[in-house]
Formats: structure tokens, C-alpha cells, sequence
């Protein structure tokens, strides 16, 4: 990480005349490596491979000019570790360590393309030497994640080069906090976390809330399980939430903010940890904030690993150390909320949005998605589909768009059977619903929700009892426990479809959820117990059938559920090569060379050892 | 003792004895100590004059506290809605049979402590396993147990080394 050591800013002239310092020691023509270090680089060693670059650029000698440069998300996770190579928008995917050095002498110093690491688009079969020739980013718009892989995010420079801070600049340079607040109203942007709710009336009310003082709160607490969106924005460009904060710290009135991180995102706390650092260090954060008589300063807290801190009275408790449990909101947190004090509390991709408001105009974001939903929204696009990864799309694109286009469709040529999207709190929509389009309004009509931005692609071979299932148990292990309907009513949810997944369903089970959900959902204290019968519901309503083919037929369709199910060998695709009978714990194969192999069902426990080990694929689940 | 004190007092002071602080102070104890000791607790709660059953209830309801030492080594597993998806209980299973662990617990040699958490954030390369932090990608129940006895092997020959 590189130290500043610039002095304080004193005004915007101050920092516009940093930006034109900054361009000018810049060249368009030098040349530089970006390392992707998203979690899924870096699950795959990427750390390792800007570690080699390094070395590389050390060696290369004073008179080559290379930059080795570690980014935020490129957002094609599945084909990682992704290197990017300027000028020229070289995008290399599934980068290994033997071909840092390749890469180095060919591409970066001589300019020529490694073929073999270039993407090929499955369809046609033809190598592309950018990103935006790959499918996968020609049909996403990118609004917060606009520098994301263009940046260092440990470099505030870097930020500032891109225009970052300059809305800062703008709204102290004249514009006063309705101006401010009018501005993103008119652009239309709701709240990015899950509930949709309109920015600028929650900033009016709290800015037009009695009491002093008054905080501003940045949710990082990203918990849904299959949703990393808010991580790669914190760790991709930290800075473009700490504008976004300041700003509407200046526009409600605050002096105070704090951001809630993730108590397992250890690096967006140390991203963000150093952003701030920077940031004060320039004096674009602090005291009279760019010589100005706006002071404003950020905290960092780490959760605890409690889900329902993602819900905001929770957050607040949590903040005040206390437990995290979420209170009734009789009274909004805009008029009572972090010790009692008006606050208002944002999500990480909303703040985000807000510098390119003040930017580019409101009437810009306003021209993007649909009627009530405007902008973009980013997704973590994850399970079957072929190009897993983040993506930001406009809102209003259809989800078959999404999945197909972006996507890539169903991984291994299986069919599509449902999409889940809004964590625990959404529901599963099925393929007659593909062309539904994707904003806060339309998900909620079909019983699923927008979200904090999880979608997860399932294909045939996923049980829907087993996913509403899952995100039962995972709610009931969550539950704070302070209200009955959801510490009771999940636990008495989570037993029935238990006895349902293990074939010990009966007639009437399913009436019983019904009555259950409607209970939840209406008695329960918090958003996430209100909607925690969400994935129950919602595979009720498109699946049914599967729940009555375990309950009547003892059968799973998606042959998931141990015991709804048999495992047979196919005798012609047998080979008799005897792996399975060697590896099967229960001694329930027999056979002998040359004659096809039998499972004996009596002794079989359905541990499906055999199902994995056969090389022919001729075990069969039926 | 009186030196262990001295260290809570230090922790206290970094965040001026500020009670709202409590957890960030408890995750301070614990990032040094590997758990938070009950003794250390009640010498954190007589510091900021807040009883321990408050403390208590916070190390008791965020599942990121331990009141136990660890292993020597941190695994985590994934169970986000991708990872189980792509077959994490699978493997939960399995690392539970092996060394006879379960989640939330700590081998009987101390090798290691074995977590498994709701969602890492890398669901594209699901399943996922960490060990101290480093992540292993698109697991299966043999490279996970495969990973962790290395760390067995790994511990056994440090231990021997250490002898002679």
C-alpha cells in the first residue's frame, strides 16, 4: 500500500488542481497490469500472481515502465483469476503462475496476445482479446461498480484520477442540502439493501427529525447467504461509499457516521479502514471537510456473525453493544434510532449510487429501468448458470436476459428449473416467470423480492423442498429469538418439512406451512420474520407438485431427498470394471467380471459412494 | 495476571471506556487471546462497571465469540445457499466423521476449530473452505479431508521436530 503523504485539501480548487497534478504525471500509453483480487480471484491465487507480477515489473528494469496494479471484482468469478493488460484492454481469464512470466515478456513488453488465455465465446468458438467483446458485460451497465477493475482501491489517487470526490466538491461548492436532497429524488433512487424504500424521504425525514445529534449509518453487514455485491463494492472502491456518506451526511445534517461491516469480511474492514485514512489525511474527510465548515467523521464496526444485523434496529443495537435484536418501528430510526438519536441508515450500494447523482444529474439515473425502479442493480449471479459472477444490469431487464445472455444459460446442457432471488427473505420463481422483469415492484408481485441482490440459478436436479428447506433452517437458526411467531413458528416449519424431505410427509402438511406463514407474516416484530415464510410460500406456490409427489408417492423428483429415491445400475452401461463394488461401505454390490453389476436395495443405506465413483456414469438414481 | 489486566485496561482505553464499544473491546480480547476467557470478562464488566450478564448474553448471542481456546488451526466451511447447494453438508459430514468434530468445535488434539458459517461471499467458486483464512475453491469431500490431514501430518511433524 502506498502512503499519501499529500497535505490537506483547503478547497475544491485544491483538489481539482490534485486531479490535474495526478493526469498529469499519468500517460495514457503506459502500461500496467491489473490484478483482479475480488474473493473469487482470490480464492483461485491471485494474491500470489500480483505478488509474481511485482516481482516482475522489480526486475524488468528502470527504463521499462510497468505498473502492477491489484483491483477490485472484475465480476467473471467463474473464469478467474482474471489480468487485465493496458492500453489495449487486454483481458486475460484463468491466469495460472507459470504464465506470469509469458504474460510479462509477450503481452506487456512486446505487445503480442497469448492466445491460449484469451476467453472464447462457447457459442461461436471465437477467441476475444477484450472484455467488452465477451457477452458476459455487453448487456451490463455499470453504475457502482463503474471502477471496479479499473481502480486500486488502496489508492486514493487512483480514485481521484477517475473524478472521484469531485461530487463532494460539488455539493461544498454551492449547492445546499435541499438542492442535495431534491437532486436524488428526482433521480429516483430507493434503497439498495432489500427494501426499496425512496433515499430522499428517509434523508428528509431525518434531516427534518428534532434532536441532535444525528448519525448516518452505511449497512456493510452483507448477510444473505449467496450475495456478494456489497463486498466487492468495499473492497473494489472504498472510496465511493465514503463520498456517498459524506454527502449525505452534509445533506441530513450529520457529523457522525458509522459502517457496520460483516464480521466475515475481514478485507472490506481493512479496505475500508485505509480509505478512510487517506481520505483524512487529505482533509475530504474530518474537520472542516475541504475548508469548509462541514466536519464529518467515519467509524468502522465489525458484526458479530448474527444475521439479523442486517436488519436496521438490529444494527443499531448491535452498534450500541447490546444484542442484536430488532424493536418494533412505531417510531422510524429516522426519528429515533442509534442511541435515540435521528438516524439514517443506508445500504452500501446506495451510497454508492449517490456520487454519480450529483455527478452526471439526477435526470441520468432517472433515464435508466422502469417506472418506480431506477437505475441499475448489481447481482451475484451464482449457482447453475455457466458464467457465475457480479454483475450490475439495468432495472427493468427481464430475468431470462439475465440468466441466458449474461449468464450463459444452464451449466452442462441441464434445463432450467428456478431462479431464487432476495436471500432468505425472497422466494423461488419458476420458467414461466423468466420473462418477468426485474424490479422492486415485479419480484414482490411474484412472491419473491429484489433483495439485497443475490440470484441463485438452480437447474433440474435441485429439490425445491430442499431449498425451502434450507432457507427454514437457516432462519430458525438465525432468529434472535425475541419475538414468539418466528422463534416457534420457523422451528414448527423447519419440523414439518423435515418429516416431508425424509418421505414421513402426510396429508394436510402442507395446509399446516400455509397457516404457519400467514401467521409469521403477520405477527412477527422485524422485516425478516415478516418475511421469512417468503421461500416456504413461494415453492408452494410454483412447486407444488413436488411437495405432493414426497408427501403422496414417497418420491423426491430431483432425486436429492436420501430415501425418496433408489440407486440402480444400468446393466448396459455397466463394464463390470468392479470400482463400485469395491468402494460400496454396505457390501450391497454384487457381480463379477464381465457380468454386469447388481445393487442389492435391502442392504443399500443410499450413501451414493457408488453413484461418484462410476466411471461409466451407469449407477442411476430412479 | 496483574500484566493480563494491564491489557484490558488497554483495550478499554482505546475506545475511552465507552460501554456502546463493548463488542468491538470483546473482539479486540479475542483477536489476541483466540477466545475470551470468563476471568478476562469479569475483569472487562468490573472496568466499565457493566454487569457480566451483559457481557455474557453479547459473547453468547453473536456466533463469531468463543468462550472455549481454539485449535491451531481455523477451518471454515461455507454453508451459504450455493455451497450447500453444490454439496457442503456432504462435507460437513464427512470432517465431522473423520476427526470426530462438529461444527463449532474443536478437535481433540487441538489441530483445529471447525466452523461452518452462512455465506463467505465467494459463491462463485462454491463450495468453499477456509483454512486460516486462505480459501480453498470448488471442494469436494475428498479434497477438503485431504487439505485437513495435511494439517494433521503438518502438526505431527512439527511436534516431532520440537522433541529432538
Amino acid at each position: 500500500m502506498k502512503v499519501v503523504g499529500n497535505s490537506r485539501l483547503t478547497g475544491i480548487a485544491d483538489l481539482e488542481r490534485m486531479r490535474q497534478e495526478i493526469l498529469s504525471r499519468y500517460t495514457p500509453s503506459a502500461r500496467s497490469v491489473h490484478i483482479c483480487m475480488g474473493p473469487g480471484c482470490a480464492a483461485k491465487g491471485s494474491h500470489k500472481l500480483y505478488e509474481l507480477f511485482c516481482e516482475a515489473v522489480s526486475q524488468a528494469g528502470a527504463n521499462v515502465q510497468v505498473q502492477a496494479k491489484p483491483v477490485g471484482c472484475h465480476g467473471l468469478c467463474g473464469c478467474g483469476p482474471i489480468v487485465l493488460i493496458q492500453p489495449g484492454d487486454i483481458f486475460y481469464q484463468r491466469v495460472e503462475e507459470p504464465d506470469v512470466a509469458e504474460i510479462f515478456r509477450e503481452t506487456v513488453l512486446a505487445g503480442r496476445l497469448i492466445e491460449r488465455l484469451l476467453y472464447e465465446n462457447p457459442a461461436t468458438g471465437e477467441k476475444v482479446d477484450t472484455a467488452d467483446k465477451i457477452p458476459f458485460y455487453k448487456v451490463q451497465q455499470r453504475v457502482a461498480l463503474a471502477l471496479n477493475g479499473l481502480i486500486d482501491p488502496t489508492d486514493i489517487e487512483d480514485y481521484i484520477k477517475s473524478g472521484g470526490y469531485s461530487a463532494l466538491g460539488k455539493v461544498l461548492n454551492g449547492m445546499t442540502p435541499e438542492q442535495i436532497i431534491a437532486d436524488v429524488e428526482c433521480s429516483g433512487l430507493r434503497g439498495r439493501g432489500g427494501g426499496g424504500f425512496p433515499t430522499a424521504r428517509k434523508w428528509r425525514s431525518c434531516r427534518e427529525a428534532k434532536g441532535s445529534p444525528k448519525y448516518v449509518i452505511c449497512n456493510g453487514d452483507e448477510g444473505d447467504p449467496g450475495a456478494f455485491m456489497d463486498r466487492a463494492i468495499m473492497e473494489g472502491n472504498p472510496h465511493s461509499v465514503i463520498e456517498g456518506m459524506v454527502i449525505g451526511a452534509y445533506a441530513i445534517g450529520s457529523q457522525q457516521g458509522y459502517i457496520y461491516v460483516r464480521n466475515e469480511y475481514p478485507l472490506s474492514v481493512e479496505r475500508l479502514k485505509w480509505a478512510i485514512e487517506q481520505a483524512k489525511e487529505l482533509g475530504l474527510l474530518g474537520q472542516n471537510i475541504l475548508g469548509s465548515s462541514f466536519s464529518f467523521d467515519i467509524r468502522i464496526n465489525r458484526g458479530g456473525g448474527a444475521f439479523v444485523c442486517g436488519e436496521s434496529t438490529a444494527l443499531m443495537a448491535s452498534l450500541e453493544g447490546r444484542p442484536g435484536e430488532p424493536r418494533a418501528k412505531y417510531i422510524h430510526t429516522v426519528e429515533s434510532g442509534f442511541r435515540g438519536k435521528p438516524t439514517n441508515l443506508n445500504n452500501v450500494e446506495t451510497w454508492a449510487n449517490v456520487p454519480h447523482i450529483i455527478n452526471q444529474g439526477p435526470k441520468w439515473l432517472a433515464g435508466i429501468g422502469t417506472g418506480k425502479s431506477k437505475g441499475t442493480k448489481v447481482f451475484s449471479l451464482v449457482g447453475n448458470v455457466v458464467n457465475t459472477g457480479l454483475v450490475e444490469v439495468p432495472m427493468g431487464i427481464s430475468l431470462r436476459q439475465i440468466i441466458d445472455e449474461i449468464g450463459g444459460g444452464i451449466r452442462d446442457g441441464k434445463r432450467f428449473k428456478a431462479v431464487q432471488t432476495g436471500g432468505p427473505s425472497g422466494g423461488c420463481m419458476p420458467a414461466e416467470h423468466l420473462d418477468a422483469r426485474v424490479d422492486f415492484d415485479e419480484l414482490t408481485k411474484l412472491g419473491s423480492m429484489m433483495g439485497s441482490g443475490g440470484m441463485i440459478v438452480m437447474d433440474e436436479d435441485t429439490c425445491m423442498v430442499k431449498v425451502a428447506r434450507y432457507f427454514t433452517e437457516f432462519l430458525q437458526k438465525e432468529s434472535c429469538g425475541k419475538c414468539t411467531p418466528c422463534r416457534e413458528g420457523l422451528a414448527q416449519m423447519l419440523y414439518i418439512l423435515d418429516r416431508i424431505s425424509r418421505g414421513e410427509g402426510e396429508v394436510g402438511d402442507v395446509e399446516e406451512l400455509g397457516t404457519l406463514a400467514e401467521l409469521l407474516e403477520g405477527t412477527a416484530l422485524c422485516a425478516l420474520g415478516k418475511t421469512a415464510a417468503n421461500p416456504v410460500l413461494s415453492t408452494l406456490r410454483y412447486f407444488r407438485d413436488e411437495y405432493d409427489a414426497h408427501i403422496l408417492d414417497r418420491r423426491c423428483p430431483a432425486k436429492e431427498c436420501r430415501g425418496l429415491f433408489r440407486y440402480e445400475i444400468d446393466a448396459d452401461a455397466c463394464k463390470a470394471c468392479g470400482i463400485c463394488l469395491k468402494n460400496c461401505p454396505a457390501e450391497a454390490i454384487t457381480g463379477e467380471k464381465k457380468v454386469p453389476h447388481v445393487i442389492n436395495q435391502e442392504k443399500c443405506t443410499l450413501c451414493g459412494t457408488c453413484w461418484e465413483k462410476c466411471p461409466f456414469t451407469a449407477v442411476k438414481k430412479v | 495476571m496483574a500484566e493480563e489486566n494491564e491489557f484490558i485496561v488497554q483495550i478499554v482505553d482505546r475506545y475511552d471506556g465507552d460501554d456502546g464499544m463493548l463488542i468491538p473491546m470483546m473482539q479486540d480480547l479475542q483477536a489476541e487471546l483466540g477466545y475470551l476467557p470468563l476471568e478476562q470478562l469479569r475483569y472487562l464488566g468490573r472496568r466499565l462497571e457493566v454487569p457480566v450478564s451483559r457481557i455474557y448474553a453479547i459473547a453468547t448471542f453473536y456466533s463469531s465469540f468463543r468462550l472455549a481456546p481454539k485449535g491451531a488451526h481455523e477451518v471454515t466451511l461455507c454453508m451459504g445457499t450455493v455451497c450447500y447447494l453444490k454439496g457442503a453438508p456432504n462435507i460437513a459430514e464427512a470432517i465431522s466423521r473423520e476427526f470426530g468434530v462438529e461444527p463449532g468445535g474443536t478437535t481433540r488434539d487441538r489441530i483445529f476449530s471447525f466452523q461452518a458459517v452462512n455465506c463467505v461471499g465467494a459463491c462463485a467458486v462454491a463450495p468453499v473452505m477456509l483454512v486460516d483464512g486462505k480459501y480453498y475453491e470448488s471442494m469436494t469431500v475428498e479434497s477438503a479431508l485431504e487439505v485437513l490431514h495435511e494439517l494433521a501430518t503438518e502438526k505431527v511433524a512439527a511436534d516431532k521436530e520440537g522433541q529432538t
